[in-house]
């Protein structure tokens, strides 16, 4: 196995009072998607939020390809190659979705070439290229959420939640997409409730609790193991 | 590339109430406009008080449109910025005393040249004292409302004794560049010079500050920065420089609005700044955090307001800006034209 893209170790954040992420051990391979799962609120978002640098881990280091970025900030990061889509989206809702891709393009104008690969990619985008992104519907929103990720090369995606509350439609172009950019050649660390979604993206999978990882692994291995899913999350796979 | 699924878009259409709803700040200001003519009855009246309203109006808009600006991109409260008020206005008129021989003589090129050189040397040292102000005196307090409002107003108390010292106690009492005095007169009103330029270049900065922030991509880089700076800084932009940048810029407009008031009151004190703040917070109060339209809008209807009633009922003028702020934040919390939420 090549050099992990992203690793994590030992990482402890705190979020206020709460001692939120407890340990945090994990390697992200470079080349394909690693599904970051667990049940709710055991600090998944909290684990992207501290790789991008929203919030600042107390201890612990974070090595994005080979060189230490733990205390890098936010947009240092974001310039390292590491592009973010938030779980709330993150879309500027008063500008228009020129607007936003236009921002989303940091170190120059907007690669027309790139831009037909993501009009291909998000159809409605290129539909609503003139208006306000507020307007947009809430699954036109999480296209034009990743399709601002996806404005410039980025070696690694942290994406949050991409088919949440999405109709089954929307959800499939999202998967699409997301296929896409791991033939490109991208990295993605991607957490995902709706497990017929990671079963079909994921090549390897981290399972987290109270705040550490519990369990890394390669998707299909946990797929393929109700005992192991009901152990580690509670639940099983096969109910969904 | 896999092609995407049968998904045929729909544009989410706003209901009519919406429309109308997002498009009623901007009849407010013709609204008020026809109420004072029908108020006042005399049209040369109402003209000359028009005028002021607006000249008033474009005044605390210059002085306003930075500190919106820097209230919603970082959730700054500067309580110092009548400072930067003050300290233009000094700085200004100071330059315009030295420059007597270009404002004493009735020649349009110099009287502009001594103005221009009043606005520049004004603008360079407010926009340096607020590099200096965000630095030692906000920076430390990013985050904290409560300090921010403490340590804010205790930097504009010393930077008021600091004039003091420098300028002595007393006020400065100025009379305008020659070709700045007097009226014209226009449908049987008598409209100041001074008020009509205040207008025009009040309207030109919020024009250019609508192109700027329209049509760069600094512009979109602020805009976005007041919805949500988490993100813009996720894509890869250094929103401190730009926050250092937009208050730098806001310290120089209030700074510039300070010679205009200076020029336009012809008499300046060290408290000017500081008594200008009740107006301009109520200005970015009920044009909407953030929001340089908002702002614009706003600070019409302050201007406009105070001099019709001044007219009308001169013992109501000074609670009608309260009276103003009640009504619009009864009708819309947030203000007219919100771009930041209330955090």
């Amino acid at each position: 196995m090549s050099d992990p893209i992203l690793e994590l170790s030992g990482i402890h954040t705190d979020i206020a009072q709460y001692h939120i992420l407890q340990g945090v051990d994990l390697a992200v391979p470079r080349g394909g998607v690693t599904m970051l799962l667990g049940r709710n609120g055991v600090g998944k978002t909290t684990t992207l939020r501290t790789i991008i640098g929203h919030w600042q881990s107390k201890a612990g280091r974070i090595r994005f390809n080979g060189t230490e970025i733990t205390t890098l900030p936010t947009p240092a990061r974001a310039r390292a190659g590491i592009g973010f889509v938030p779980e709330d989206m993150g879309i500027f809702s008063d500008l228009t979705v020129e607007e936003n891709m236009i921002l989303a393009a940091a170190s120059g104008p907007l690669d027309p070439a790139r831009l037909e690969w993501i009009f291909a990619a998000f159809p409605p985008l290129r539909t609503f290229w003139k208006s306000e992104a507020g307007n947009l519907s809430g699954g036109q929103k999480q296209m034009l959420s990743i399709a601002r990720a996806m404005a410039e090369e980025r070696q690694l995606y942290l994406i949050d939640e991409p088919t949440k509350g999405l109709a089954p439609a929307i959800i499939s172009t999202m998967a699409g997409a997301l296929r896409d950019l791991k033939k490109k050649g991208a990295s993605i660390l991607l957490v995902e409730q709706n497990f017929s979604v990671a079963k079909a993206l994921g090549d390897t999978a981290a399972v987290m609790d109270d705040g550490r990882i519990v369990w890394a692994g390669e998707m299909a291995e946990l797929a393929g193991d109700s005992g192991l899913q009901e152990r580690l999350m509670g639940l099983s796979m096969e109910a969904h | 590339m896999a092609a995407a699924p049968d998904h045929a878009p729909k544009y989410a259409q706003l209901p009519l109430s919406d429309k109308i709803g997002r498009a009623m700040p901007l009849l407010l200001v013709p609204v008020l406009v026809l109420l004072g003519f029908l108020s006042i009855g005399s049209t040369s009246s109402w003209l000359t008080l028009t005028v002021s309203g607006l000249a008033m109006g474009m005044m605390i808009f210059i002085m306003a449109s930075g500190l919106t600006l820097v209230f919603g991109l970082m959730d700054v409260i500067n309580f110092g910025h009548g400072a930067f008020i003050s300290v233009g206005a000094y700085v200004g008129i100071s330059a315009l005393l030295a420059l007597e021989g270009w404002t004493g003589v009735p020649s349009l090129m110099l009287n502009v040249a001594a103005v221009l050189a009043a606005v520049i040397a004004a603008m360079c040292v407010t926009g340096a004292l607020g590099w200096g102000f965000e630095r030692v005196i906000v920076r430390p307090v990013y985050g904290a409302h409560l300090k921010q409002i403490l340590v804010t107003v205790g930097g504009l108390i010393v930077i008021e004794q600091m004039i003091h010292v420098l300028w002595g106690p007393d006020e400065i009492y100025i009379t305008r560049p020659e070709m700045l005095k007097g009226a014209v007169t226009f449908a049987g009103a008598a409209i100041e010079k001074y008020r009509l330029l205040a207008v025009v270049f009040g309207l030109a900065l919020f024009i250019a500050m609508r192109l700027v922030l329209k049509r760069t991509k600094i512009g979109l880089i602020v805009r976005a920065g007041v919805q949500n700076g988490e993100m813009v800084q996720a894509l890869g932009y250094r929103l401190r420089l730009v926050f250092i940048g937009v208050f730098v810029t806001g310290s120089a407009l209030a700074g510039l609005g300070g010679v205009m008031w200076g020029l336009y009151q012809e008499v300046i004190t060290a408290g000017m700044g500081e008594e200008m703040m009740i107006l301009v917070f109520i200005v970015v109060i009920i044009g909407g955090l953030g929001s340089v339209e908002g702002a614009f809008i706003g600070a019409l209807m302050v201007g406009l307001l105070q001099n019709y009633v001044a007219f009308l009922e001169p013992k109501l003028a000074l609670i009608s800006n309260i009276a103003l702020m009640t009504a619009i934040l009864m009708w819309r919390p947030q203000g007219m034209m919100p771009v930041v939420k209330a955090k």
